[in-house]
């Protein structure tokens, strides 16, 4: 008698993915792993970035409030809730906010522009964050004045791909 | 690629010189320009990057996006309202496709 064998095969585009999906995790665990042990790198294009913003400017750390989880399961949806104490009337208003990843390939994430009309300096939009990272927000006020926030995010499964 | 869908969240009504939250979405890829395909050539970005907000033809808001802002990208933001009048926003994405929405406020006095 004849025992029938079956092989299964992974054919290649199932092997690609889980391929890419098994390194992508490996390589977000290796990440956490040396991130724990040191603070946060961050990128040239940060640097560069942040420096063209405030040029001349000292941003304080004071009246600028920037909600982000502590530790996002998923970077490809990480909430972010702005919020500038300002009066915002024709004298002393919000204009434009920045916000900047530190460890993204592309460190503009978003700019908001604002005037007072808008009554209250509030903004809420959805990041991606490719590891964990500071996200800096810097708030240009009409004033000349510069606010700035960082929060650091620990995140768990990076926006692969970013 | 399906068609942006735009999605706008009001107040059901509101007083002129109040405060409100306008929250917008608009379906979108957001794609970044790092991705690979399977056959490992670059996935050209497509994401939207500008999007602005009028309301009664003055514009209220205004924002650029890069490559970090989420798929669909989601934005509220504040406004006080002047009085009666419409919301216009439009997105544009790197393909140079604006998608626009107009939305009533209603205004009760």
């Amino acid at each position: 008698m004849r025992k029938l064998i079956t092989i299964s095969v992974m054919d290649r585009r199932s092997f690609l993915v889980s391929a890419s999906a098994a390194s992508c995790m490996l390589a977000s665990i290796g990440r956490v792993a040396a991130e724990n042990a040191s603070a946060p790198e961050r990128s040239l294009q940060f640097d560069s970035e942040f420096q063209a913003i405030i040029g001349s400017a000292t941003p304080v750390e004071h009246g600028l409030t920037v909600d982000l989880p502590e530790r996002a399961d998923n970077g490809n949806f990480v909430p972010i809730t702005i919020s500038v104490e300002s009066p915002m009337t024709d004298a002393d208003y919000v204009k434009t906010i920045h916000l900047l990843s530190t460890a993204n390939p592309v460190a503009g994430v978003a700019r908001f522009h604002l005037s007072p009309l808008n009554g209250v300096a509030r903004v809420q939009s959805r990041l991606r964050l490719a590891k964990s990272q500071d996200v800096v927000t810097l708030a240009e006020l009409s004033t000349g004045d510069m606010l700035i926030a960082t929060s650091f995010v620990k995140v768990l499964i990076g926006g692969c791909g970013l | 690629m399906t068609k942006p869908n735009p999605r706008i969240k009001l107040p059901e009504s509101a007083k002129a010189g109040e405060i409100i939250e306008v929250k917008t979405l608009i379906t979108h890829i957001m794609e970044t320009g790092n991705r690979h395909d399977k056959h490992g050539r670059l996935i050209s970005r497509n994401i939207i990057n500008a999007f602005v907000a009028l309301f009664g033809d003055v514009e209220v808001f205004r924002a650029e996006f890069g490559p970090g802002v989420s798929a669909n990208p989601y934005v509220a933001f504040q406004l006080r309202v002047p009085g009666p009048g419409a919301f216009d926003f439009a997105w544009t994405d790197d393909q140079g496709v604006t998608t626009t929405a107009r939305e009533i406020l209603n205004v009760v006095t």
